[in-house]
């Protein structure tokens, strides 16, 4: 059963869409364009399609990705591959468009299991650049970074700081909020783990300062981390990569 | 085109952006919808902001408003755009940063536009008519606005009785929309082109009220007598003293929605929809939409099929649903699932509204292949004498064949749709539910181990332009009696679970169903009290009503318990579905004498008045009714009941 990984981006007023919206939107997606998904069996059977992590509702990504099945004839030869990327874009809604598409091997790791930590990149709103560099900086000097949740109505607390792989700030390009309040924008760039769970950036930032907050949200990357120590994006380098 | 470009400084969207991140589900309010326009504008067309008094979720897949979205913007002198009630979150932060109402296609202020209209489909949703209409910027009473202010229409089945809403509208729109919005956008053409002139809006409306179909509210007076209506009449001699409805003669000539909406987000029937026809005359005395929109009118089957199968292809859908108010009885309709299902085994095709027989549920299970849900049924009620009263002939054989049926080829769980409440009922019929879901359960378990039927029993509100539009509404108390009476009975009866609509909440809806303009204030009341999304369980809020009621000194049981007599003038006197108040009448006693009334479509006209009234007739590819079941026609295929059938005399009103 052949499997392919689809690439695509969420960007514009369709960031408001929830995660599971946007599954029924690629399952519309992929019918209009015809491509054959393989169905699970069952009383009820569902299209066998299975994403990444979540991206929370308002956020928007350049890397989104989801693992599709297909019947045996849901495509046929490699030519075919090369024009998804043009055919699914134009069945999706405006502000969503494939990047890449590749077949990978069906017996790979899923998506959730393989990918190790996204990267982020964060418009926090605050009062001065100022503060959010002091806050970056105080962050990463320490040890540990305690944050409190509820798991299954229990508050827990745990340290995120092996989870927080890189953090950076860039106080130079600080904008005006466009929230009409006299605060500042300063863009951050984060990576943050995913196993054994994935750290959510409300969490960073509160571990950060509570006086920042996060005003706009990008996902940049996502990574899977390589036995030798580097680390690449969930696309094998073949595929529409070549045939590009 | 697509809508996602904000290039049109009248948008509030760069102001709404940064509130969506607080609000529960913010994607209702971006628009981006397959089969959305941005339409182009110049500055002359008369621009129509559609509106649906109730969430996203529940308004978008409206097919009315689809239809009258598409066939304004194919328009040169018009254009058309979208609006939903925003949540009470949103409402909130709107309120808050002063924005107003707005379309989710171009997000633009409601008040920018020349027409915000309304689609009613239920009374509970009066309030946020209300409210959205002040979102917009615009007065609530329609004879406190200015002359460059929207005008304010409304059409829908509420508009039947548009009396409790008459002061907060400017003109109402009774049947069929299809071709009235064009008639209505070329008068108002010119009246723009004019410049909206300071003093024209009453000669406007007055030019409005001689279209056929359309009500201008503020151009009729209505005199009381005490409590009663004296007359209704019109303020001049141009403007008619009845106001007939619109229908579409020929549904073929109509292939709308061609390019049905496709929303980014999950709503209320998310699926293809088709409508294969408009009307149904199998008589049910209770079911307004069935007398308001006769006659029957098919579809062509061809053209059924041709937008099912384009509408997949475009949409993505893996369901599509065949709408109409008695779907099995489509002409054409085995073939037309044959067809669709052989083009691809994936597809599943709903039938939102079953007939009650062994035929039509072999035929669910040849459309459910892919995906099955529950079957639901709708008896109505309990006994046959009282189906009988109410004119839904379909025997306890009838129900239990089909549900033999359902559970013989797989399906697990039913739905039992039953009124309480009904004329005459005693507790025998009511208890007849009971009997009827016992005896599915037990027919269930010969096939499977444990069977399980779901009774869901609403109260039975009297609606305007049926039979017992005379009846007196049972009271709250009476309801809840006779649901604890169910309740009690089915306490012991493993596989049978009880459902009920609040009666607290069908009071309400007897209100405004029967009442007239003097309950313009409840409703404000209500509204000004945040009373909101009545629709809604966890909004609705029976105590504010009942205070609204008293403080402007309306009387519950007057509107709403009351046996009307036929001497009376209704509120709806002046307006028209083409039915003859004597037909009405005549049914209505007929109901109480418990006799039949055929199905008009396979047997001879009894003359209702909405054909002949109107010179159209019903378009059915079959004149004989289709096989199975003794199919509310009055003929008992089983044998087993005898029915009464009348073969009717012209009786006046009043005799």
């Amino acid at each position: 059963m052949r499997r392919l990984r689809i690439e695509f981006n969420k960007r514009g007023k369709v960031r408001f869409v929830s995660h599971r919206d946007v599954v029924r939107i690629w399952e519309r997606t992929l019918r209009r364009a015809g491509v054959r998904v393989a169905y699970s069996e069952g009383f009820s059977p569902r299209p066998r399609l299975s994403f990444g992590f979540a991206l929370p509702t308002g956020y928007e990504s350049d890397a989104e990705y989801l693992d599709v099945r297909l019947e045996p004839d849901g495509l046929h030869g490699p030519n075919d591959i090369s024009a998804l990327p043009m055919l699914l874009s134009q069945q999706l809604p405006v502000g969503m468009a494939v990047s890449e598409v590749a077949v990978i091997d069906p017996s790979a790791p899923s998506l959730q299991q393989a990918v190790t930590s996204c990267t982020w990149r964060i418009e926090v709103a605050c009062v001065n650049a100022e503060t959010v560099v002091a806050a970056v900086q105080r962050t990463l000097s320490v040890g540990e970074l305690i944050v409190t949740r509820t798991r299954k109505g229990e508050q827990i607390t745990e340290d995120i700081r092996p989870l927080l792989r890189s953090l950076e700030v860039d106080a130079t390009v600080a904008m005006p909020s466009s929230d009409g309040s006299n605060r500042v924008c300063v863009p951050m760039i984060a990576e943050l783990g995913t196993q054994p769970r994935a750290v959510r950036v409300p969490e960073l930032m509160a571990a950060l300062d509570p006086s920042v907050c996060e005003h706009h949200v990008h996902r940049t990357h996502q990574w899977i981390n390589t036995d030798n120590g580097l680390r690449a994006d969930p696309m094998p380098l073949s595929a529409t990569a070549e045939a590009k | 085109m697509t809508t996602c470009a904000d290039a049109d400084p009248a948008s509030v969207w760069s102001q709404l952006e940064p509130l969506l991140p607080r609000v529960q589900k913010p994607a209702r309010y971006i628009g981006c919808e397959d089969g959305a326009v941005s339409p182009e504008r110049h500055n002359k067309q008369i621009n129509w902001l559609l509106t649906y008094p109730d969430t996203y979720e529940i308004g978008l897949p409206n097919q009315g408003l689809q239809i009258l979205y598409e066939i304004l913007n194919e328009r040169l002198d018009a254009s058309a755009e979208r609006s939903y009630a925003p949540w009470t979150d949103l409402e909130v932060l709107l309120r808050r940063e002063g924005l107003p109402l707005f379309s989710v296609d171009t997000h633009r202020k409601a008040g920018d536009f020349d027409v915000i209209a309304f689609n009613l489909s239920a009374e509970l949703t009066y309030t946020n008519l209300l409210n959205c209409i002040n979102l917009a910027g615009v007065a609530v009473r329609s004879n406190q606005r200015r002359d460059a202010d929207p005008l304010i229409g409304v059409g829908g089945h509420c508009t039947y009785n548009p009396e409790p809403i008459a002061d907060f509208v400017d003109f109402v729109v009774l049947g069929d929309g299809e071709e009235v919005v064009g008639e209505i956008t070329e008068l108002l053409f010119d009246w723009k082109a004019a410049g909206k002139n300071s003093g024209t809006r009453s000669g406007l409306l007055r030019c409005m009220s001689q279209i056929a179909g359309v009500y201008v509210p503020s151009m009729y007076e209505v005199a009381y007598n005490g409590p009663h209506i004296a007359e209704i009449t019109p303020r001049y001699s141009d403007v008619p003293e009845i106001i007939e409805k619109r229908t579409v003669a020929d549904l073929a000539e109509w292939p709308y929605p061609k390019r049905q909406l496709v929303p980014l987000t999950e709503v209320v029937h998310d699926r293809l929809s088709v409508e294969v026809f408009r009307g149904c005359t199998r008589g049910c005395r209770f079911c307004q939409a069935g007398m308001i929109t006769r006659p029957v009118r098919e579809r062509p089957a061809e053209q059924v099929r041709a937008m099912i199968s384009e509408g997949l292809d475009r949409t993505g859908y893996d369901e599509v649903a065949l709408t109409s108010l008695s779907t099995a009885d489509f002409s054409g309709i085995e073939q037309v699932i044959a067809d669709t299902i052989t083009d691809n085994d994936r597809i599943s095709v709903a039938l939102p509204s079953l007939r009650v027989d062994a035929f039509t549920v072999g035929m669910a299970a040849q459309i459910q292949r892919a995906r099955r849900t529950g079957l639901t049924f709708a008896p109505e009620a309990g006994t046959w004498r009282m189906r009988q009263v109410v004119n839904k002939l379909i025997s306890d054989e009838d129900l239990y064949g089909a549900v033999e049926s359902a559970y013989s080829q797989g399906w697990r769980r039913m739905k039992l749709y039953f009124l309480t409440g009904l004329p005459t009922e005693t507790d025998d019929d009511t208890l007849g539910i009971a009997r009827l879901a016992r005896n599915c359960v037990e027919i269930g378990r010969t096939y499977r181990r444990s069977p399980s039927v779901t009774v869901s029993v609403g109260g039975f509100v009297p609606k305007p332009f049926t039979p017992f539009q005379w009846f007196g509404q049972n009271t709250a108390a009476e309801l809840k009696r006779k649901i604890q009476l169910l309740r009690n009975d089915l306490r012991r009866a493993p596989g049978v679970r009880v459902k009920w609509h609040d009666p607290a909440a069908t009071l309400v809806e007897g209100i405004a169903s029967r009442g007239d303009r003097r309950l313009a204030p409840v409703i404000e009341y209500v509204w000004k009290h945040s009373g909101t999304f009545q629709e809604w369980s966890e909004c609705f809020n029976h105590d504010l009503w009942i205070e609204a009621m008293e403080v402007n000194g309306c009387d519950v049981d007057w509107y709403v318990h009351r046996h009307r007599k036929p001497e009376e003038t209704l509120p709806w006197a002046h307006l028209s579905a083409g039915l003859h108040k004597d037909f009405l009448w005549q049914d209505w006693r007929d109901a109480l004498d418990e006799l039949g009334l055929e199905d008009c479509r396979w047997t001879p006209c009894y003359d209702c008045g909405a054909c002949t009234g109107y010179s159209i007739e019903h378009r059915v590819a079959s004149a004989t009714p289709p096989a199975g079941g003794s199919q509310g026609t009055g003929v008992d295929l089983y044998g087993a009941v005898p029915v009464n059938l009348q073969s009717r005399p012209q009786v006046r009103v009043g005799l």
